[in-house]
């Protein structure tokens, strides 16, 4: 029966993580993590909390992707600078491998090319990383090559790995399934992500309309504007009903959860994009500022947005949503 | 949190599913091709499986499905490409007067549409309101124990096959508009009425409504005198699934079916990346919109009114149903141009027909700009719209 109420254990990570992310990621925490992008002492809270090893089975039963991502919407509501999400999807492989890590280990889901794994987030503070190369799931690390580029976007600890030397985890006839249900991982994860940022971003945009006053009235009265922020909220709202969608469809291993993973993670991109930048617009000339927190959520839509489309490499969403709907059709639509 | 349909859904489905199986294969076209949309033979077919009142409780003769069940009902048809917007808005009355009508209303009325007898089809827009509904002029003025009506009605689709239209009138033009209103069920056989055809770019007919001291008596009154706008809200609260999500699942569908078939060239669409890019962006958009709609169902399961939610959904599925037979013709190039069903246009015709249909699912039932105004003010918080002063 189709239901869309949230569990108590979501609602209690919910409550619990928006209240710890409130004392822990606050603007100015976000901003002196920058450049880099890594907050080290929001880390050793999110790990005494249990992160990232409560999504294996190390400690006791796994937490499903469904509380998985309203951990990960939490944190992108806050913009917290760590490496949440990846550290998940790789604890997640792991235990798929019976394997378990007690280092920051991060996830590439972007396939390597030529024996480097490019813009790998977290790679600039991980342990070790996991990356698909050349039909080989390996990992990389500790004391590898990690190249850090000077100047990024959006922070997210970026780096470039050079996986010679790295040690295969799987490469034999299950591992391009193990990449695949991980890349699926992180495509949930990184849009509940994106919606969170889009969520809190919009909301920005929305409280100074509220506000701000020009030609005798507040400038959210004005449907140019307002209408601008409506069609945003529309796309929010939509990408989190398929995130939570895409999240129960992995955890009860649905055929179709790669297809929705794929699904949630385009359409979280191209939301929280619009919602960012629709929202900065709001704010007028205080939107350029750097001054405005605004400016801190636009750069990071765009950057998991980039991250989101270049996963599992060029094209590879079009063709997970593509295998799904022509099997939906085949099955009559299930 | 569970997105898997119930065993009484999958129940049902079997047997819709069984049922469209066996219609005549050309029914959906020729539905489509006569301009009303509104089959009697389906609607007849549908009344003797009980259908028409599948979701009244089982005392009241109904089948007492749920309101998951319905949306089955709802999305197969459509996926089917059969409309059911006569027995749609017949239903909506009928839902309307078992509220708000007489003891005489819901005896003689109701049974007549959940039978399969009688359509009913709506008057609310003239010529110069739309979105502005409470703006109506049409005017029911006392006569003794009735009433005199006279005006125009615009947009009044499937007069031509009612036998009612349930009519919004002015009865006090000296108060604030809203509150002047009431509503009535008036026989489009009444000395008075004239129906015109009206022809739309999506091939469907709808009417311009005439009323020239047309005479009602006063048990064609719905709700109180004056209380028109109250019955309004209570209709309008049984309008809001979007029916573009329906459109678009059926469009998809077809779609899906042209891209997977070689061309005049042997190359199947499929193999061009902007076919599976246009594909993916529409598949993705259906699943929201399926989605949006699911949560309606679930809060009408729940007895809570979706309100911003049913704005949501509506805005999102017309607008996404444009995008994706706009995208659709793009693709298919120069052959989109060809149109009709059974003939050589791509998806028999289907992405053609929805590229000029789909512009009125972002009109009607509250044009997308009234969606807007709707989320920003409720969703979002946002202050209400004021339109400028002079010399502000």
């Amino acid at each position: 029966m189709i239901d869309f109420s949230l569990s108590t254990e979501q609602l209690d990570l919910r409550a619990g993580l928006t209240a710890l992310f409130a004392d822990h990621s606050t603007p100015a925490r976000v901003r002196a993590a920058e450049p880099l992008g890594f907050d080290p002492a929001l880390w050793a809270v999110l790990t005494d909390f249990g992160f990232p090893h409560l999504a294996g089975s190390r400690d006791g039963a796994p937490a499903g992707l469904a509380e998985l991502v309203v951990a990960a919407q939490a944190a992108g509501a806050c913009l917290a600078s760590v490496p949440l999400v990846e550290t998940l999807v790789a604890t997640r492989l792991l235990d798929r491998l019976g394997r378990t890590g007690t280092d920051l280990v991060t996830f590439a889901p972007r396939p390597a090319i030529g024996g480097i794994a490019r813009t790998v987030p977290w790679a600039a503070v991980a342990d070790r990383v996991i990356a698909w190369d050349e039909g080989r799931l390996v990992v990389s690390g500790p004391g590898h090559d990690v190249t850090t580029p000077k100047q990024t976007l959006a922070g997210l600890a970026l780096g470039h790995v050079d996986l010679t030397g790295a040690t295969p985890l799987a490469d034999g006839p299950d591992a391009p399934e193990l990449f695949d249900e991980a890349l699926a991982d992180w495509r949930v994860l990184t849009a509940a992500g994106l919606v969170g940022i889009g969520t809190a971003g919009l909301h920005l945009g929305v409280e100074y309309a509220k506000t701000r006053h020009q030609f005798g009235q507040p400038i959210g009265a004005f449907q140019a504007l307002a209408h601008q922020l409506a069609d945003a909220a529309t796309l929010v709202d939509g990408a989190e009903l398929l995130v939570l969608e895409a999240a129960w469809a992995a955890d009860t291993g649905s055929a179709r959860r790669l297809g929705l993973a794929a699904m949630a993670c385009t359409f979280a991109g191209r939301a929280a994009r619009r919602a960012t930048d629709r929202s900065l617009h709001a704010h007028g000339g205080y939107g350029y500022t750097l001054e405005y927190d605004i400016q801190l959520y636009f750069r990071r839509a765009k950057a998991l947005g980039l991250l989101s489309d270049a996963a599992g490499g060029d094209g590879a969403a079009t063709e997970a949503v593509v295998a799904l709907a022509l099997a939906d059709t085949d099955e009559g639509r299930p | 949190m569970d997105f898997e349909p119930s065993e009484a859904q999958l129940r049902f489905r079997t047997e819709i599913r069984q049922f469209l199986a066996e219609l005549p294969p050309a029914t959906s076209a020729a539905v489509h091709d006569s301009g009303t949309l509104h089959s009697w033979s389906v609607h007849r077919a549908m009344a003797e499986r009980g259908w028409l009142k599948a979701a009244w409780p089982v005392e009241q003769g109904g089948q007492g499905r749920d309101p998951f069940e319905m949306a089955t009902l709802n999305e197969e048809f459509a996926r089917a490409g059969i409309p059911v917007e006569g027995w749609l808005i017949s239903e909506l009355v009928a839902k309307t007067l078992q509220i708000v009508g007489t003891e005489q209303q819901r005896r003689e009325v109701i049974p007549a549409i959940l039978g399969g007898e009688t359509l009913m089809c709506l008057g609310y827009s003239e010529p110069d309101s739309g979105s502005d509904v409470a703006a109506a002029r049409t005017r029911a003025t006392r006569d003794g124990d009735g009433w005199v009506i006279d005006g125009q009605k615009m947009f009044t689709t499937m007069a031509h096959e009612a036998s009612h239209v349930f009519l919004l009138a002015r009865t006090d033009p000296d108060v604030p508009k809203h509150r002047g209103l009431t509503m009535f069920l008036v026989p489009l056989d009444a000395p008075g009425v004239e129906v015109r055809p009206v022809h739309t770019l999506g091939g469907e007919r709808t009417n311009a409504t005439f009323y020239e001291r047309v005479r009602v008596p006063d048990s064609a009154r719905v709700g109180e005198v004056d209380g028109g706008w109250d019955v309004m809200m209570v209709a309008l609260a049984f309008e809001r699934q979007p029916a573009a999500a329906g459109h678009l699942l059926h469009l998809v569908d077809r779609a899906v079916a042209w891209a997977r078939t070689p061309d005049a060239s042997g190359r199947a669409p499929i193999e061009r990346p902007e076919v599976r890019a246009c594909l993916a962006r529409a598949c993705t958009d259906l699943e929201v919109s399926r989605l949006m709609g699911y949560r309606m169902t679930w809060l009408t399961s729940r007895d809570v009114l979706p309100h911003t939610q049913g704005s949501l959904a509506k805005l999102f599925s017309s607008e996404a149903l444009m995008r994706a037979a706009s995208s659709f013709m793009d693709v298919a190039g120069a052959d989109g141009l060809l149109a009709g069903h059974g003939t050589e246009a791509p998806a028999d015709g289907w992405i053609e027909h929805e590229f000029r249909h789909s512009v009125v699912t972002t009109i009607y039932a509250g044009t997308s700009e009234i969606q807007r105004g709707i989320i920003a003010e409720r969703h979002l918080g946002l202050p209400r719209a004021q339109p400028r002063r002079a010399n502000a």
